[in-house]
């Protein structure tokens, strides 16, 4: 099975449970489980190879821009990861299937669950960082999304956005951690950064590099000051906790310490930073997990200790030490995952996890009873466990590090590490457990089904194996792990007897020292509860909301919902970056030659420009203003036609037509004047800003228009090849239907679902509601034309209405040689039918023409489309056209092109898009109470005639 | 010429940023209209100048003015009509069902968003 396969599996595997659970629960978890179980299978077939120390590849291509490549690693400590995840994977999916009540949505569980299953893979079989990184992000947001499952409980959601804001901001800097380190080793694949550790170390970049990476590290893994976002997420579904917490997504900070740690290690600053992080984290987190009363946040802050126990492995950078560190995340795994399940089990069971109203309950449930005392015991590092083994060889290392002040300061702090951990351990199983039966607990206590205690019974049963046998049940994985992490072939040796040791003497200080701390329990509570401490909620939160106050201020005071302030000062930003450009480049003056101005230019140009001041002037009268703009719309299109742009022209005064129309459509119902109503300042403030855009444009197109193109023209080849590829000789229609089919193709997508738009907003007006009671209640108190559909119109109308579609058809076949095409022919047809519901009136038209707009503009684009299809059967690129020449008799040659077939897909959504727009504006107004003329014309000419005699 | 161009381009501007600072729907579609044509007119000119260059190949004629801004203003010329409908319609919406066009949120508005009220005086507005 390939490594893409493995990773994609678990996603793949997220799409299903949502559809099982219809065939109920048992089918969806077997569902899951069989998905984690391929990719596991997948995982155990490469096993031997990466023992005989292989690495297993593979590589997709994605962006290899931006050095971002879908490619997989798999050795050692990839194959010990994985298998964690996939392996204990397996074991929450068959507990939740108990633990979850039948109230909880179980499909969308094991949907978030599978998810967070393939993120995480994907993170320990990533080989391109970039890739590691999207990975990470995904496990950030998949696991708010697992925390928070409980949506209804306010812990729930507060654990979550506190995991996501911490792990997520610390993802945030680890991209740029990662983007420096693949700066420093010029490429983004691990396999080429893990073999640059000199240029990486005796980078400048080495430092923020590192800071910046290990941000990343501690948020994920809780460690210290980062480690209260972890007993939060508490708040999740135990199965949720015992994943997250004990297997993955805290142990991400961890692996990726030890996957760069070839690269990283050694330094100083590594060793200073990450050893001493570590052990603050282990010490903290044991002294918390001592005064908690909750066994979910004993667990959790154990956690955090154990985690700060491996960084500060970790840290200390030897070979020995990394392997303590390996061989530890597994145990850890094993007794904590097991203790998680247990703990979710007595809460499932009793109604509480509170120790204070627990204990008694070995006889009541002795079989999570001898489950809960073995994974305790383990964690309390009391042979002949795992715990113990590799409590042992981390004391045996502290011995050996030279750590502020001396080769025994470390050691004794590790010692007290671990007598903390002693006391929790046994707090934890002798409060919940021994003592005499109560008689309050809220249920009736008793052991679960077998399902519920069969995963951590197999791992308590690990637990045991692996302390007895050390060497047999984990060398294999250990040494290949250890291997992958220091770069060197290792042969580690785990063994339960470790001789007569400095670290066998420390080891039973600190379970003596443990047990008599437990023994003298309260009074260290009370000492505890007297002492001052920094809570890490309170910080986050008075963080979080002073942050979001001052968002809230700045969004306030610069979006204030004043649309014109925006503009004006969107507009004078533009102007002033422009200015600054101008006044800080160099520039030398214009070098080409001016046209001449002709007096025929200077006239037009005259008249467009006092239309545009008299549309300012006039803007309050809003008919006038129409006018007045229609009138520069069509000098705009006469100024086309001088300045050699014919298709322009014509496409510009058809627009002009169909926009005065709309408007004054729309004018039917708005007001018809503008009141007068802003300030002579404010008038005065706009009209500098917009004298001042006016100039700054006006400034840019004469400098522009008097300078040879920068770089040469594109325009020569569309010229040349116009004719010869293309087929036409219009190269501006060629252009549109051939060279550049794909933007147009995009441009009648978006002018198809404009038209769309207009007709879903008239839905909503139409709908019902304050603007539909408006529209009913419509007053008619308005001057009206005596005959709204005279007959001279009429009739001229009708008459025109063929030819004007002849001359539609005929401007869109002469498009691809002469002026004309779709978008043309399109604006003219719509225009005659616009003539029609002018001239007889909405309601005759609508009922003569049977045409459904709305298809007209699908038809239009899947025309456009099917054309462009089309070419790949002749196996080439989409839309590449193709043409001939057909010499039909009676009519003159004429050349047949798909490109005409695009171009009738153009003409088909134009068409539509305007007839929607204006037939919607035109139901409004049947909704206004607009009669609809049954008769042609409004005056019978017949009674006229008769009532002349 | 060009200057004529670019006093056109400049005059089609100034135009259509002072209806857009307006305070109702129609004269910022107005203005929205107005500045169509600057901008249609600034990236067709950025073809430069040629008078009777049309861009329709012909053996007889001396050469040709650039064929790819036309292109490109010929699609932007139907898309803001697309654009100019859409706005129309909204405008005609928010005016049908509010009974008012203006543009900018009135302090009620922004009440209803529990936003506090504009400060007045910081600029200038008499709404």
């Amino acid at each position: 099975m390939t490594l893409p396969l493995i990773v994609a599996l678990p996603f793949l595997g997220a799409l299903l449970p949502g559809l099982m659970i219809r065939a109920g629960r048992t089918p969806c978890a077997l569902t899951t489980a069989a998905f984690t179980a391929l990719a596991l299978l997948g995982l155990i077939l490469h096993a031997p190879a990466v023992i005989a120390g292989q690495v297993i590849t593979a590589r997709i291509e994605w962006l290899p821009q931006l050095g971002l490549a879908a490619s997989f690693r798999l050795d050692g400590l990839g194959l010990l990861f994985a298998g964690l995840i996939l392996g204990i994977g397996l074991l929450i999916i068959l507990y939740a299937r108990f633990y979850l009540s039948s109230r909880d949505p179980m499909g969308v569980f094991y949907s978030y669950l599978m998810l967070f299953q393939g993120a995480m893979v994907g993170i320990v079989l990533s080989d391109n960082i970039l890739l590691l990184l999207v990975f990470w992000e995904l496990t950030s947001l998949s696991s708010f999304l697992l925390i928070g499952y409980w949506k209804h409980l306010p812990e729930g959601r507060q654990g979550a956005r506190m995991a996501l804001a911490i792990t997520g901001g610390g993802g945030l800097a680890m991209i740029a951690g990662m983007l420096m380190l693949g700066q420093i080793a010029g490429s983004y694949e691990l396999s080429v950064i893990l073999e640059h550790r000199v240029e990486i170390q005796s980078s400048p970049l080495y430092a923020p590099a590192l800071v910046l990476m290990l941000l990343g590290c501690f948020t994920k893994s809780a460690q210290f000051p980062f480690h209260f976002w972890l007993p939060h997420a508490m708040a999740a579904p135990t199965p949720v906790s015992a994943y997250l917490h004990s297997a993955t997504m805290v142990k991400a900070g961890i692996f990726l310490m030890a996957r760069l740690w070839p690269v990283l290690s050694g330094t100083a600053e590594w060793f200073w930073i990450v050893t001493s992080a570590g052990l603050i984290t282990m010490l903290v987190g044991a002294a918390v997990a001592l005064f908690k009363d909750d066994l979910k946040a004993i667990l959790a802050y154990s956690t955090v200790s154990h985690l700060g126990l491996v960084t500060m492995l970790l840290g200390m950078g030897t070979n020995d030490a990394a392997v303590t560190a390996v061989f530890h995340i597994i145990n850890h795994a094993t007794f904590k995952a097991a203790l998680f399940m247990a703990a979710g089990i007595v809460d499932h069971e009793v109604g509480t996890r509170d120790i204070r109203r627990l204990g008694g309950l070995a006889r009541l449930m002795p079989v999570t009873f001898g489950l809960t005392t073995v994974a305790g015991l383990s964690m309390a590092g009391i042979p002949p466990l795992n715990g113990f083994i590799s409590k042992e060889m981390m004391l045996e290392a502290a011995v050996h590090t030279h750590w502020l002040g001396g080769p025994w300061t470390l050691a004794a702090l590790a010692t007290l590490g671990a007598l903390l951990s002693v006391a929790y351990s046994f707090r934890l199983v002798g409060r919940t457990f021994l003592g005499a039966e109560r008689h309050d607990y809220p249920h009736h206590p008793h052991d679960p089904p077998e399902g519920m205690w069969a995963a951590p019974a197999l791992l308590v049963g690990l637990v045991v194996a692996i302390g007895l046998a050390p060497m047999a049940m984990t060398g294999w994985i250990v040494t290949a792990a250890a291997d992958a992490v220091t770069g060197q072939s290792l042969h580690p040796h785990l063994k339960l007897w470790h001789g007569l040791k400095p670290a066998l003497v420390l080891s039973i200080l600190a379970v003596a020292g443990g047990a008599l701390l437990f023994a003298a329990h309260g009074g260290a509570a009370r000492a505890w509860a007297a002492l001052p401490r920094l809570e890490g909620k309170a910080i986050f939160d008075r963080t979080t909301a002073a942050l979001a106050a001052a968002a809230r201020r700045l969004a306030e005071g610069s979006h204030d919902g004043a649309l014109t302030r925006y503009m004006a000062i969107a507009t004078v930003a533009m102007v002033a970056a422009g200015v600054w450009a101008f006044a800080t480049g160099d520039h030398a003056a214009g070098t080409r030659a001016g046209t001449p101005i002709q007096p025929v230019a200077l006239a037009g140009w005259t008249l467009l420009m006092v239309c545009t001041a008299a549309t300012v002037v006039a803007h309050r009268l809003r008919i006038l203003a129409v006018l007045l703009v229609g009138v520069v719309g069509l000098m705009v299109s006469v100024a086309f036609a001088y300045l050699a742009a014919p298709d322009l022209a014509l496409t510009q005064i058809s627009v002009e037509v169909v926009t005065v129309v709309l408007m004054l459509l729309a004018l039917n119902f708005l007001p018809r004047t503008t009141p007068r109503e802003s300030s002579v300042p404010r008038r005065l403030r706009d009209g500098g800003v917009a004298v001042a855009a006016g100039l700054a444009v006006g400034a840019l197109t004469l400098a522009m228009l008097m300078r040879d193109f920068a770089l040469p023209s594109v325009a020569d080849y569309y010229l040349a090849n116009s004719k010869t590829e293309g087929g036409g000789t219009n190269v501006v229609n060629v252009i549109l239907v051939d060279f550049r089919g794909y933007d147009t193709f995009g441009e009648i997508t978006v002018l198809g679902i404009g038209g769309l738009l207009i007709y879903a907003l008239t839905e909503t007006i139409l709908r019902g509601g304050p603007a539909n009671d408006r529209l009913l209640s419509w007053p008619r108190d308005r001057e009206r034309a005596g005959d709204r559909h005279p007959m001279m119109l009429v009739v001229a109308t009708r008459l025109i209405l063929p030819i004007a579609l002849m001359v539609g058809v005929f401007i869109f076949l002469r498009g691809h040689n002469l002026p004309g095409g779709g978008f043309i022919a399109g604006l003219i047809v719509s225009i005659a039918l616009v003539m029609q519901y002018a001239a007889s009136g909405f309601g005759w038209t609508q009922a003569r023409q049977r045409i459904d707009y709305h298809a007209m503009i699908g038809v239009g684009v899947l025309v456009a489309a099917g054309t462009g299809v089309g070419a790949w059967f002749n196996g080439l690129p989409f839309l590449t056209s193709a043409y001939g020449y057909v010499d039909p008799p009676v009519v003159e040659e004429f050349e047949l092109a798909t490109a005409a077939l695009f171009d009738l897909g153009v003409f088909l959504t134009v068409t539509g898009a305007v007839m929607l727009t204006l037939s919607s504006l035109s139901r409004v107004a049947v909704r206004a109470g607009e009669t609809v003329a049954t008769r042609p014309y409004d005056t019978d000419p017949r009674a006229t005639q008769t009532g002349g005699h | 010429m060009e200057l004529l161009i670019a006093a056109a381009v400049g005059g089609l501007t100034a135009a259509g940023v002072y209806l857009m600072l307006r305070q109702r729907a129609f004269p910022v579609i107005l203005g929205l209209s107005l500045l169509s044509y600057a901008v249609n007119l600034f990236i067709f000119a950025s073809g430069r100048v040629a008078l009777a260059l049309p861009p329709i190949l012909d053996k007889t004629q001396a050469g040709y003015t650039d064929p790819l801004p036309q292109a490109l203003v010929l699609t932007a010329i139907v898309i803001s009509f697309g654009m100019t409908g859409v706005i129309v319609m909204m405008a005609l919406g928010s005016w049908l069902h509010a009974g008012d066009d203006r543009i900018d949120m009135t302090d009620d508005d922004r009440a209803a968003e529990g936003q506090p009220p504009r400060d007045r005086t910081a600029t200038g507005d008499r709404a």
